[in-house]
């Protein structure tokens, strides 16, 4: 017999079989590919940062004087907004991602092993949150860079970028879903950004709300976005109200009961 | 131990109206290599994914290795390796990190994940290209990379969807070469495929499916015998001959297929030396012939024998131009 069919007995017969992966190791697996996917198309990183830096340049420096009296007091109104903003808009990429891993083959072999049903799904989270902390550090060096000081401190930016990691999380769920049940990643995309658009815009991110009809500011005022974004511009100035951080986690959390299952139960089922 | 690695009983699955499978009944031998053989859309991949826990019968049941595919989901998962159409790799890793993702979610420390990665890479033959992301791979060395991840832990049972679709004849036998020491050291394999000659040369027994149907089950030979051993293929110089040719070979040794090539033709003949009077029939009656062969049945061949017509639609379009061309 040929070389290459000795060693392929040889890696066929050396190796026993390891006990089973745990739920939590399999997730982090996960998670692993999720990085090494940043790694080799770093790119995508681009793709997603590229819109919140234009949108705090031009918002900056377009309608600072006209908004808040003057560009360096609306940097810091709308900073803690944009890292918001920028962050959210990341967890739409978590529903493309998935999407484009099912018109492929390996979802087959994923659901094929014997690991816990939601560690796919998880890992991947746990690794795009790694990128949500990218998409908000570049908003919060950039922001530096034009001049923000944030009364907080170090503590109070870590602080802020770990809750809106923590709420994007929580929001990605929904976009995992809707990644499941869409056609394709331009499908999801153009749904993911529908939605996310006007919820994002229908808050406190841009402009204060106390200068909107009251009607529409009722809506800003309930909108999670708009507590998210209080909160964190509170941790960043040290005055945040523990009331708005426990709402954002509540919502982080439902977010997660609700469609977190429902993905997992989508994913089973392709 | 019970002797029975596939106990599959009338498994249907529909998709909105289509019944893509439609009572299937399957039983496979531990130790054997089972081929299921149909065109594209006969149900071969729904069936296949039903019994490695990724699609849920609507009715029907099934036992992989002695667990139920339903119930004991997770059972049949640790005991199974799936080898999908589409290469079941993720194209935008290397094909280091692929084997060592897998590796780790099987349970593999990160060290002995890495060791075994290599071992795998240098058995099947992509160590060279360990480092390079798949989405660069050529397919044959994608297949292998796909056959590698599915044996990182060694499986009782495999199941292989098409292994060979798509790849050049040298990736072919380099896939056969795999699956035959895969069966040599064990592991029991469910071969989906459409083509006669690779069940041919790997299956001990073969499942022929279409509609979401078993139509004939036996051995290869048992099913080649049941079509006639061969057939008589000609290929000609001329398409415009064809139809002279036609009614030469219809005249020496009966049935006749036009090839979807319009310069070739086929007619069952299970006899060298009536292959051989009806080539010199049709020389003398000025047909010139490009080449020709006595060859194995097709795919194609078996499914006219059975059905009645081709496995191809747009075949079946062609045999009925020429039933009304023979009266004439």
């Amino acid at each position: 017999m040929n070389a290459q069919a000795e060693a392929l007995r040889n890696a066929l017969s050396s190796t026993p079989r390891p006990p089973r992966a745990g739920a939590v190791s399999a997730a982090l697996a996960f998670g692993w590919r999720g990085m090494l996917k940043v790694k080799h198309v770093p790119e995508q990183l681009l793709d997603v940062t590229i819109t919140p830096v234009m949108f705090l340049l031009l918002f900056t420096y377009l309608f600072g004087g006209a908004v808040a009296g003057s560009t360096a007091d609306y940097l810091d109104y709308i900073l803690p907004g944009i890292l918001v903003m920028s962050v959210l808009f990341t967890t739409v990429y978590s529903g493309i991602a998935l999407n484009t891993d099912l018109t492929r083959g390996v979802v087959d072999r994923f659901r094929s092993l014997p690991i816990a049903r939601p560690a796919p799904l998880v890992g991947a989270l746990l690794g795009d949150s790694v990128r949500y902390l990218v998409a908000g550090t570049v908003i919060i060096v950039l922001g530096l860079a034009l001049g923000y000081r944030p009364g907080a401190g170090v503590s109070g930016v870590v602080a802020a970028l770990a809750l809106v990691v923590v709420f994007a999380f929580g929001l990605s769920w929904v976009f995992t879903t809707l990644g499941l049940l869409m056609r394709s990643p331009n499908a999801v995309m153009n749904a993911g950004f529908m939605a996310i658009f006007p919820v994002t815009f229908l808050s406190n991110v841009f402009v204060d709300p106390d200068t909107l009809p009251s009607a529409l500011e009722a809506v800003v005022n309930v909108n999670p976005v708009s507590i998210l974004a209080t909160a964190s511009r509170g941790l960043m100035e040290g005055t945040a109200e523990a009331s708005d951080i426990a709402i954002v986690l509540g919502t982080a959390a439902a977010l997660t009961a609700v469609f977190a299952p429902l993905t997992t139960r989508l994913y089973g089922r392709r | 131990m019970q002797t029975l690695a596939i106990e599959a009983t009338g498994l249907v699955k529909a998709f909105g109206d289509t019944r893509a499978v439609d009572g299937v009944d399957l039983s496979v031998r531990r130790g054997s290599v089972y081929g299921v053989l149909g065109p594209n859309g006969a149900g071969k991949t729904t069936t296949i994914r039903m019994l490695a826990t990724l699609l849920r019968p609507d009715a029907g049941s099934a036992r992989v290795l002695g667990h139920d595919i339903v119930s004991e989901a997770d059972a049949v998962r640790g005991l199974v390796t799936l080898t999908g159409q589409l290469a079941s790799v993720d194209e935008d890793l290397t094909g280091r990190e692929n084997l060592v993702l897998i590796a780790r979610l099987l349970g593999f420390r990160r060290a002995s994940a890495r060791a075994r990665a290599d071992e795998l890479l240098e058995a099947f033959d992509i160590a060279d290209a360990a480092g390079r992301l798949v989405k660069h791979y050529s397919g044959g060395m994608r297949r292998r990379l796909d056959v590698a991840a599915s044996i990182v832990v060694t499986p009782e049972l495999m199941f292989l969807d098409e292994p060979t679709t798509g790849l050049d004849p040298r990736s072919r036998n380099q896939v056969w070469d795999i699956i035959r020491t895969l069966v040599a050291e064990g592991t029991t394999i469910l071969l989906c495929t459409q083509y006669l000659d690779e069940a041919d040369q790997l299956a001990d027994g073969i499942a022929v499916i279409d509609h979401g149907r078993v139509i004939a089950e036996g051995t290869p030979a048992q099913l080649k015998a049941s079509v006639g051993s061969g057939a008589l293929h000609v290929r000609l110089l001329d398409p415009e001959q064809r139809a002279e040719a036609q009614s030469v070979l219809a005249r020496e040794l009966g049935a006749v297929h036009l090839e979807p090539d319009p310069a070739a033709l086929s007619a069952g003949c299970a006899d060298a030396d009536r292959a051989a009077a009806a080539v010199a029939e049709l020389a003398r009656s000025g047909v010139r012939i490009g080449d020709f062969s006595l060859g194995q049945p097709t795919l194609d061949e078996v499914f006219l024998a059975l059905t009645g017509r081709p496995a191809d639609d747009q075949d079946a379009e062609e045999d009925t131009t020429i039933q009304e061309q023979q009266p004439a």
